[in-house]
This record gives structure tokens, C-alpha cells and sequence, in this order.
């Protein structure tokens, strides 16, 4: 174990030894071949396999099954869309966020429910931190290196979980994004750390969407407006208030986005005392929080529990990172 | 006695090329000085002063920036400095 720490190869956890037993044993989680390129890993661009995943994996705690999740997670990060590179070498301290969608998350006991941001599950917390170590130990991205975050973010650790379909009675992330029901799907969004949004006395669907809206209108900064994307997660107390209501996924968005709007003259650079804020050719106007499709909605969390949670984001479209899904190839 | 374990390696299995740094300019009278702008608020401040100074030292200057600050130069762009440019001064800025 010292001999790995020794070698730069961990993330400051102990690993698990990847022994060649072992990382035969992961191979045999995908139909992939061993020596299959995957994806060119920023920030160096290097050309990875199926087989260098597998050693990560192993190191990261991950079983064999687990391992269609990885690979899929990675190819989504190594995009120039998704812009890795830009998410390492960025000050703020920002990492990629992995939803899963799809019967596999059941299949390898990922979890969507209690505790789904924090810790407890194996496949939660190891897919997301052997994607981390990749683009540590194959493509150079360590801390002090390319990575120059001023504070960082427990999502530079490995920050994935499962939407609870189940228990949702709305579509899906995955489906909101393209893809069926049943199809595997992992996508990767640019985030920090989460966030609660409090709210234990809306009884009804309006009042519960202003509070939500209010509370991502903070998200990032009060002052950031259309530049940064958000994610959402719903959880199942507050899922119950808008399926009470009758409200979809579609009625959810429309009436969420009526409230994410903000009075540009509130927010001017020099207003309130702050030097930061919009230009002043922007006076006057009223602007969307996020731009279209910058809010993602995921519906997780334990069954008790008046709170919803708010990811915000980075820098977002071609100038910066876009959310990537792709399909899980067993 | 503990057993030796055998691990695989988990990276590159690459050495990174070992390049020197071109000579330094002992002046800036008649080179060319490449100013980037990595695109971040206020670089120009920052590179509109730099050029002045240059100037007032013989140098000619040329400026480039980066479509964002967030993805490395392109490099078509990395290939103009390289091609019109003795020297360049990358700028970062907020």
C-alpha cells in the first residue's frame, strides 16, 4: 500500500492492491476487449484501455460489475464537450457529477435512495472515484498539477448515485435527455458539492416551487445569470407535493421556470455595494437563472425528509463544459 | 517474512519528452512578442499595458486570444505564435 502512495497513484484513500488476478477478475464485467481504446484521458490525451480502466477500478473498490458504469463514465468525460481538461485546470473547485439511469443500477445495488449524496454504498462510491483516478494515473491530472482548484469539492472525489425511477412518477433524467426507459444510461454533469434547500411547510405545489426556485436562484451566486448550469435533486417528500398536484415533469419545468427569473437592475455590477454583478448594458432587463436546458431534475433521496438538494454548476456550454450521457454498454 | 505482491500499473506507462527551453532573447528591439489572451475578464487590461511597455522597447507585438479560457489553445493558434512569434507572454486575468 505504501509502494502505491509512494507512487502518486492514490487520491488519499488507501486502494485496493490491483493484483493480476484481480484485474482479470474485473475484465470479466464487460464484453469490452482488454485492449480496446476507451477514450483519449485529458488533460494529457492519452490513449486508454478497457484494461487500464480495469486496474483503476480495482484500486478505486469497484466489483467486475460495476465496471460498464466506469467505462461509460469516462468516454462521457472525455469529450470535448464535457471539456475535462477545463474542469481539472479550473480554480473553482468543480468535478464531474454521475447520474445513473436504468435497470443496471438495480442489478449492481447502486443506491437512489437514503443517504443518496453521501456515503454508504459501494457502487456509489466507487464508480465515480475509479473514473477519478483514470484521469489521475492515466492522464496526469493530480492536484498541485493540472488540477489548480483553490478549494476543490468532495466531487473531485467521486460524486455518482442513481435517479429513483421507482418511486417517481415522472419521466426519467435519461429519458429527459433522449433515451428509453430501458436503456443504461450514465451522465456526467460539471458540479460542485450539494446543497440543501429547506422547505417543511409548503403544503402545495405552488408555494413548494417558489421555495425551490429561490433557493437555486443562489445557486453558485446570486449574481451568476444563464452562465452556469444547476442540478436538482427532488427528493421523495417533496416529489409527493407535485404528484399530489398532478404536475409532470413538463408542468414542473414550466412553473419552475416561470419563478427562475431575475431583475437584471438587482444584480448590476456596483449594486448593493458589490463590484461584481451583470454589465451595465443589461439594465432594465429580465433574465432566466439558467439558460435553456441548463437545469437538470433528478428525483432521489430517502423516503423521509422535507429537503430537496441543489448541484450548482460551472462554466456551461462550448465555452465550457455541456452534460454528457451516454448509453452503458454491458 | 511478508510475500512479495505483484501490481499492475495503473497509468500511462508513458515518460514525458524531456525538451530544453529555447535560448532567452538577450532584448526585444525588432523581435516579435506574441501576446495571448487566455479570454478571461480584464486580460486586456493587463496585455494593453504589457504591449505599450514592449513597444516603448523596440519590440513589435502581435496579439491572439483564446476562444475560452477553459480548453487549451488550439492548435492552429499554438501554430501561428509558434510561426510569427520570437517570444510570447500567455496573460491570465480576473
Amino acid at each position: 500500500m505504501e509502494a502505491l502512495y509512494d507512487r502518486g497513484w492514490t487520491d488519499g484513500l488507501p486502494l485496493v492492491l490491483p493484483t493480476e488476478p484481480r484485474v482479470l477478475r474485473m475484465l470479466e464485467g464487460t464484453s469490452r476487449a482488454a485492449d480496446e481504446v476507451v477514450a483519449l484521458v485529458p488533460p494529457n490525451l492519452v490513449e486508454c484501455t478497457v484494461e487500464k480502466v480495469a486496474v483503476n477500478s480495482v484500486m478505486a473498490g469497484c466489483r467486475p460489475e460495476y465496471l460498464p458504469v466506469v467505462l461509460a463514465a469516462l468516454e462521457a468525460v472525455c469529450t470535448d464537450e464535457f471539456n475535462m481538461h477545463g474542469i481539472l485546470a479550473t480554480t473553482m473547485g468543480v468535478g464531474p457529477v454521475f447520474v445513473v439511469n436504468g435497470p443496471i443500477t438495480a442489478e449492481i445495488g447502486m443506491n437512489s435512495g437514503v443517504n443518496v449524496l453521501g456515503h454508504g454504498n459501494r457502487a456509489n462510491a466507487t464508480i465515480g472515484r475509479a473514473v477519478q483516478l483514470v484521469v489521475r494515473n492515466v492522464g496526469g491530472g493530480a492536484p498541485g498539477g493540472v488540477d489548480r482548484a483553490t478549494h476543490g469539492s468532495m466531487s473531485k472525489l467521486g460524486f455518482c448515485f442513481a435517479e429513483d425511477e421507482v418511486g417517481s412518477p415522472w419521466t426519467t433524467l435519461a429519458e429527459d435527455r433522449g433515451f428509453s426507459r430501458s436503456q443504461d444510461v450514465v451522465t456526467a454533469f460539471c458540479g460542485e458539492g450539494p446543497r440543501i434547500v429547506v422547505d417543511q411547510k409548503s403544503r402545495s405545489a405552488d408555494s413548494l416551487v417558489r421555495m425551490l426556485a429561490e433557493g437555486l436562484l443562489a445557486s453558485v451566486s446570486p449574481r451568476t445569470v444563464m452562465g452556469m448550469d444547476g442540478l436538482l435533486v427532488v427528493s421523495p417528500e417533496h416529489m409527493a407535493r407535485f404528484s399530489d398536484a398532478g404536475w409532470d415533469r413538463q408542468r414542473f419545468m414550466e412553473e419552475l421556470g416561470r419563478h427562475l427569473v431575475v431583475e437584471a437592475d438587482g444584480i448590476l455590477a456596483g449594486t448593493g455595494g458589490i463590484e461584481e454583478g451583470l454589465p451595465p448594458d443589461l439594465a432594465g432587463l429580465t433574465l432566466p437563472k439558467f439558460r435553456p436546458g441548463g437545469l437538470l431534475v433528478v428525483h432521489a433521496g430517502g423516503p423521509a425528509g422535507l429537503f430537496s438538494a441543489i448541484i450548482g454548476g460551472w462554466l456551461n456550454g462550448p465555452m465550457g463544459s455541456e452534460p454528457t450521457s451516454r448509453e452503458i454498454t454491458r | 517474512m511478508t510475500e512479495p505482491v505483484t501490481v499492475l500499473d495503473p497509468t500511462a506507462e508513458a515518460t514525458p519528452g524531456q525538451r530544453s527551453l529555447n535560448p532567452r532573447p538577450v532584448g526585444l528591439e525588432g523581435l516579435t512578442v506574441g501576446l495571448l489572451d487566455i479570454n478571461k475578464p480584464r486580460g486586456d487590461v493587463f496585455l494593453d499595458r504589457l504591449e505599450e511597455r514592449l513597444i516603448g522597447q523596440g519590440a513589435l507585438v502581435r496579439r491572439y486570444a483564446k476562444p475560452t479560457f477553459t480548453k487549451p489553445a488550439p492548435a492552429d493558434l499554438r501554430h501561428e505564435i509558434a510561426t510569427h512569434c520570437h517570444a510570447v507572454i500567455e496573460a491570465l486575468a480576473d
